[in-house]
C-alpha cells in the first residue's frame, strides 16, 4: 500500500509538485502518467526516501520510507536504468544488491532468468548493455528483494514491443498475487492496458485520477456517417455535444446507444460508431495537461509517441 | 538481443512475512570492499597499488647504497607509492556512486545515507591496512633477496613505532581522499583539488616567509614525513592533527551533512 498526502516539493520558488495525494492499494497497478517535466520522477524519488519532501508525506505500508527496516525487501525500486556502474558485470551488479538485501546468490540467479538476462548477457559489462537490457536488469534488482511494492519509473523505455507485452504480464501477475504497482510512464498506451488506475499530473498538480474504466468512460465515441452535415444536424437536435471531429468523422460526448438512437430517428446511416478509440487515454491526457498552465506539455507528449 | 521471456511466476508479495532485518555494519562494509574491486577500474587500481610496492623495493636493492638496504628503508620507501594512489581509491570509493549514478540504487536499498557513509569509512580504512601490508610484503621480499642477488647485507630491526605510524599514515591518507570524494562528488574534481591545493599550500607557505607556520602546521607533505620512518613526537602529533583537520575532518563533515541533506537523482 502506498499512500501520497498533500506531497510538495519546493526547489527555491520553483514549485516541482504541489499538493500531490493518491493511494495505490494492494492487488492494483496505477499508472502514474504525466509530460516531462509534470514531477514524476520528483514525486517517485520523494516516495523512495531519495528526496524530502518541502511538506506532505508519502509511505508505504503506512511507514516513511526511511523507516523500512530492509527497504529493499518491501519495495522494488526502479528509478532509472541508466543508473547503473558500466564497469559492472550484471550478475555483479545484482551480486551487490543481493549481499545489502541478505538474499542468497540462488536468488540472483532467479531473477536473471526471470528477465531474460541469464547465461552469456549476465557476464557482460552494463557497458554493453543496450537500454532494453538496462531496463531488464533495473527491474531484476527491483524484483530481487522480494518485494511486495514496486515503484517504476519508464520502466518500458527502450524494449522491444516483445518486452513490453512481456513486462505487462509481469506487472500484471505481481499486482494479482496482491502486489501493489505503481509505475511512471509517457508510453500511454503502454498503461492503458495494463493499469487498474490512473494518476495524471500536469505541472506538479494531479489533473486526475481515478479507475481506468472510469476515467476513460467519458471519453466519448466516434461516429462517421455518409452525410456528416446531417449526423451533426441529428446530434445537435438530440442535445449530444460534439468534442472532436477527426476526418470525415465525429466524436459525441455521449454513449453510443444514444448516439444511435439520434442517428436513426433522423434516418442518418452510419458508416461507423465505437468507442473513441486507442488513443482514447491520449485524448484525455491532452484534454487535462492543454488546459493547465504546464505551457509545452502538449507537443512533448505527441514526440514521445512517434 | 533474444528475449526467452517465460512468464516465470514471482514469489508470493505477501505484508504478512516476518519483518526481516537490515543489513549490518560489517555487512555494509563488506559490499563497500567490494565495490572497490569489482568494477574494471577499480580492479586495475588496486593491482597497480598493489605492484608499485615490489617494484620500488626491487629498485631499492638494486639500486640504492647499503646503508640503506634495510627493513626500515624499503618499509619507508614503498609507502610513497601507496600513499599517491590510497587517496585516489579513497576519492573513487564515494566519486563513484555519482559519476556512475549507483547512488540511487546504494540509497535506495539503504535510506540511512550515514550507514552507507559509515560504511565506506571503515572499508577505506580496511583498504589502508591492506595497502601496508603490501608494503610490508615488499619491504621484506627486498630484504630478503639483497644478501641473495647483491653483495650487500641486510638488516631486519623495524621500531613498532615506525610500523604503527605508517599505518596511521595511511589510513590517514585513504580517508582524507574519502573525504574529497564526499565534499566534491565528482571524481575529476576530487582527484585534481586533491593533488593541487595542498601543493599550493606547500608553495605559498614556502615563499612567503611569515607564513612558514603554514608549511608546518597545515602541510600535510610536511606535517607526516617523520612517520614513514617513526619518527614523530609530541608537537609532531599536534601538526598532523591541524593538517588533517584541515584537509581530511573539515571536508568530510560538510560533505557528509551535504550528501545526508541533498537529493539523489
Amino acid at each position: 500500500m502506498i499512500a501520497v498526502e498533500h506531497l510538495t516539493k519546493r526547489y527555491g520558488t520553483q514549485v516541482a509538485v504541489s499538493d500531490v495525494s493518491f493511494r495505490c492499494p494492494p492487488g492494483t497497478v496505477t499508472g502514474f502518467l504525466g509530460p516531462n517535466g509534470a514531477g514524476k520522477s520528483t514525486t517517485l524519488r520523494a516516495l523512495c526516501g531519495l528526496a524530502r519532501p518541502t511538506s506532505g508525506t508519502a509511505t508505504v505500508g503506512g511507514r516513511p520510507y526511511r523507516d523500512l527496516p530492509n527497504a529493499g525487501r518491501h519495495v522494488g525500486v526502479l528509478l532509472d536504468a541508466g543508473a547503473q556502474h558500466a564497469g559492472r558485470t550484471g550478475r555483479e551488479t545484482l551480486a551487490l544488491s543481493a549481499m545489502v538485501l541478505g538474499v542468497t546468490s540462488s536468488r540472483v540467479d532467479e531473477v536473471l532468468h526471470q528477465v531474460g538476462l541469464a547465461g552469456k548477457p549476465a557476464g557482460k559489462w552494463v557497458g554493453k548493455y543496450s537500454l532494453g537490457m538496462r531496463q531488464r536488469l533495473g527491474l531484476a534488482t527491483a524484483l530481487l528483494g522480494d518485494p511486495e511494492v514496486l515503484v517504476l519509473d519508464e520502466p518500458a523505455n527502450g524494449l522491444d514491443p516483445e518486452g513490453i507485452f512481456w513486462m505487462r504480464g509481469l506487472l500484471r501477475e505481481f499486482a494479482d498475487r496482491g502486489g501493489t504497482v505503481l509505475l511512471s510512464s509517457h508510453l500511454l498506451r503502454e498503461v492503458e492496458a495494463v493499469a487498474d488506475q490512473l494518476v495524471v499530473i500536469a505541472g506538479g498538480r494531479v489533473v486526475a485520477q481515478g479507475s481506468t474504466e472510469e476515467l476513460l468512460a467519458g471519453t466519448g465515441v466516434l461516429v462517421r456517417a455518409r452525410d456528416t452535415a446531417a449526423l451533426a444536424a441529428a446530434l445537435a437536435a438530440a442535445g449530444i455535444g460534439v468534442t472532436g471531429a477527426p476526418a470525415g468523422a465525429l466524436v459525441a460526448d455521449a454513449s453510443a446507444e444514444a448516439v444511435g438512437i439520434a442517428a436513426a430517428a433522423a434516418g442518418v446511416a452510419l458508416l461507423e460508431l465505437r468507442p473513441a478509440g486507442g488513443d482514447r487515454l491520449e485524448e484525455l491526457f491532452r484534454s487535462l495537461t492543454s488546459t493547465s498552465d504546464s505551457g509545452p506539455a502538449a507537443p512533448q507528449i505527441q514526440e514521445t509517441r512517434v | 538481443m533474444s528475449t526467452q521471456t517465460t512468464p516465470t511466476p514471482t514469489a508470493v508479495p505477501s505484508a504478512s512475512r516476518a519483518p526481516v532485518p537490515g543489513p549490518t555494519l560489517l555487512r555494509l562494509t563488506q559490499v563497500e570492499l567490494r565495490k572497490s574491486a569489482d568494477t574494471r577500474a577499480g580492479f586495475w587500481l588496486l593491482l597497480v597499488v598493489a605492484l608499485t610496492s615490489p617494484a620500488v623495493a626491487v629498485l631499492q636493492m638494486l639500486f640504492a647504497e647499503e646503508e640503506d638496504k634495510t627493513f626500515s628503508m624499503f618499509l619507508a620507501n614503498t609507502q610513497l607509492p601507496v600513499a599517491l594512489l590510497l587517496p585516489v581509491l579513497g576519492i573513487l570509493l564515494v566519486t563513484s556512486e555519482w559519476s556512475q549514478r549507483t547512488a540511487i540504487t546504494t540509497f535506495a536499498l539503504v535510506p540511512d545515507r550515514s550507514r552507507v557513509l559509515g560504511a565506506k569509512v571503515l572499508a577505506a580504512t580496511v583498504l589502508g591496512v591492506l595497502g601496508v601490508l603490501a608494503t610490508v610484503l615488499a619491504a621484506a621480499l627486498g630484504s630478503l633477496l639483497t644478501p641473495v642477488l647483491t653483495s650487500d647485507g641486510t638488516d631486519w630491526t623495524v621500531s613498532g613505532a615506525q610500523v604503527g605510524q605508517v599505518v596511521v599514515v595511511q589510513v590517514l591518507g585513504i580517508l582524507i581522499g574519502v573525504a574529497f570524494g564526499m565534499l566534491l562528488l565528482s571524481s575529476p574534481l576530487a582527484i585534481v583539488l586533491y593533488f593541487v591545493a595542498p601543493t599550493v599550500v606547500t608553495i605559498v607557505s614556502n615563499l612567503v616567509e611569515a607564513l612558514t607556520w603554514m608549511r608546518d602546521w597545515l602541510d600535510l607533505t610536511t606535517t607526516t614525513a617523520p612517520m614513514y620512518l617513526g619518527e614523530l613526537d609530541g608537537q609532531g602529533w599536534l601538526q598532523v592533527a591541524t593538517s588533517v583537520g584541515l584537509w581530511g575532518v573539515l571536508p568530510m563533515v560538510a560533505g557528509w551533512l551535504r550528501i545526508e541533506r541533498s537529493e539523489i537523482a
